[in-house]
């Protein structure tokens, strides 16, 4: 993990090759986390991976409801030769969720986007096949959502089979 | 052979095609599109394949995943800390000690408690049991997709032993539940030590009986040699870890790289391989085996004496005995088991090395007693997209030798 100062020195390359690229930075158990303004997270990460974090690790989504912008997309990324992770964040409101795709950096953000999109409705741009990856292709909603209630769907038993409208068709 | 030789060629053809039975030149190199499970007794689960081929040959590979979704990642958001460890355990149902390690770990970052040694050993003992019995089953059911039955059975023999060691410290056979947060949940029985170590002198015996059945048969080297190579870049670029990763020579191992949970305290090797075959995949994993046993007899020797789990009464059970004669444990346990502990809201995403790459746990924490988020970074959901990689351009029969050797854990990637 880059210090403290590692991470302020990073923030601060970042934000003089592009500005306002990176609105805030935390360090937290030693961990070091940028906050990305979304329109420039994929330039800001071809720069991180350029610069030394070459591999992916993992890309998941979160719902910070009832923060607002609700949604967060996170890229933890790791230099394999100086085992160095960092974690890049990037928040996108509801109402306009789209986040460009990384794919073109690295082919192994296929299915983590996919899932991002089917559980938290993220729109990831210029990703070459986006659709449903765990849930059935018409479902509706985005399960993951912290607003979308855990039980929403019947269970069928003897007791309520006849009132679960169209088990039967 | 390449009359055909890309989809859309096969796309003009097929909306010319006529009904009527006029013999047209080169049906017999047609693009044949095959659908492969998702109840198949190859794939591993309710892995679902949409094939493409051209005669045997495997043109295009699109793993189909989803079936065996449970929502479990949705589900720990609705239980306290400790009951969450339950459900996540059984994502990637046979690396169970790895799912709750890697839960409990980034659990432990959040709160910033400090795991006892002797916990963090016991760990480790349970954790490379865990992979030798991961690496067995795997061996087992790749073994009999290649048609060796008896393999099958050898190795679930020695899976049953392991199983009973688990039953034996824990009380359950799989899903044990042994890893705490701060800690793990009871110390070993007496006795326990000493069947793990007729185990470590059985196992290598064992596992040089496997090699001598399959290492210089002919079928099995056959089968595996040259097929299925995809070189190192391109596995990094899919974001491939483990065994698949390291069957490339690339010797990418946390264990190693990043030492956690007392790992750096164990003389151990990493196997590489050479060219990044089936072949190599079959021998890093049944190398792993030898040193695996040889970490658990390290960690059984150096087995620190102290308390098995920390003593933060905030977040640990106290002892059974205490809760007869004093209130403030009486009360600790009322409030831990009825609300759970609080974790201080923030972020962290805990890597460790499971028995097919890189598991990482992500947990955010909104200061409650529930987590706000849970997500399992699973090595088989990212080793998956190798495959159509992999496969390209093989024989259907090699295809199922890949998958065999990929060893996607269906339970793990769907969650």
């Amino acid at each position: 993990m880059p210090d403290a100062t590692g991470l302020e020195l990073i923030a601060q390359e970042l934000r003089e090759a592009e500005a306002d690229s990176v609105l805030d930075t935390l360090f937290f158990r030693d961990r070091a986390t940028l906050i990305v303004n979304p329109p420039a997270a994929h330039a800001t990460i071809e720069r991180l991976k350029a610069k030394r974090y070459g591999f992916l690790a993992s890309l998941h989504g979160v719902d910070y409801y009832p923060d607002e912008p609700r949604l967060g997309v996170i890229y933890e990324l790791l230099d394999m030769s100086s085992v160095d992770r960092i974690t890049v964040k990037v928040r996108v409101a509801t109402d306009a969720p789209e986040v460009d795709s990384v794919v073109d950096l690295w082919p192994g953000a296929h299915n983590p986007e996919r899932e991002v999109y089917d559980m938290f409705g993220v729109v990831f741009t210029g990703h070459p096949d986006l659709r449903r990856i765990l849930m059935p292709e018409d479902y509706e909603g985005h399960p993951q959502r912290r607003d979308f209630p855990i039980g929403g769907e019947p269970v069928i038993f003897t007791y309520n089979e006849n009132k679960v409208p169209g088990w039967t068709q | 052979m390449d009359a055909v030789s890309s989809v859309s060629d096969y796309r003009k053809q097929e909306e010319s095609v006529s009904l009527s039975p006029v013999e047209q030149p080169g049906t017999s190199q047609e693009l044949l599109t095959l659908n492969m499970g998702p109840h198949h007794p190859a794939t591993h689960g309710v892995l679902r394949l949409i094939v493409t081929l051209e005669g045997e040959i495997v043109r295009d590979c699109q793993p189909i995943i989803g079936y065996l979704h449970t929502g479990i990642e949705k589900t720990a958001e609705d239980k306290a800390y400790w009951k969450a460890i339950t459900i996540v355990e059984r994502m990637d149902y046979l690396a169970y000690y790895f799912n709750a390690t890697a839960f409990c770990g980034a659990v432990e970052d959040l709160l910033g408690v400090e795991v006892p040694k002797r916990a963090q050993y016991l760990r480790v003992i349970h954790l490379e049991l865990n992979r030798i019995m991961s690496h067995l089953v795997w061996l087992g059911t790749s073994a009999l997709d290649l048609g060796a039955i008896s393999m099958f059975w050898y190795c679930f023999r020695e899976r049953e032993t392991i199983l009973d060691l688990f039953e034996m410290s824990s009380g359950q056979r799989m899903h044990t539940r042994y890893v705490q947060v701060g800690g793990v949940i009871e110390d070993i029985p007496v006795g326990f030590a000493e069947k793990v170590r007729d185990f470590c002198a059985l196992m290598p015996a064992r596992a040089d009986q496997y090699t001598a059945l399959l290492d210089r048969n002919e079928i099995v080297l056959r089968r595996l040699r040259d097929i299925a190579i995809v070189d190192e870049q391109t596995l990094l670029g899919l974001g491939v870890t483990g065994p698949l990763l390291r069957a490339t020579g690339n010797p990418w191992d946390l264990r190693k790289a990043d030492p956690y949970c007392s790992y750096g305290d164990f003389d151990f090797q990493i196997p590489v391989g050479t060219v990044g075959d089936n072949y190599d995949r079959f021998k890093v994993r049944l190398a792993e085996i030898y040193e695996s046993v040889k970490i658990i007899e390290q960690a059984l020797e150096g087995l620190p004496e102290g308390p098995f789990i920390t003593e933060d009464r905030k977040i640990a059970l106290p002892p059974r005995h205490e809760l007869g004669t004093s209130m403030e444990a009486l009360i600790h346990h009322f409030k831990l088991v009825t609300e759970g502990f609080r974790v201080p809201p923030g972020e962290v995403y805990h890597p460790i090395e499971g028995p097919r790459g890189e598991l990482g746990c992500f947990v955010r924490a909104d200061g409650s007693s529930k987590p706000a988020r849970v997500h399992m970074r699973d090595p088989s959901f990212s080793n998956l997209q190798a495959l159509p990689h992999m496969v390209k351009d093989t024989y259907i029969a090699d295809m199922i030798a890949s998958l065999a050797m990929l060893d996607p854990i269906i339970g793990g990637i769907d969650r």
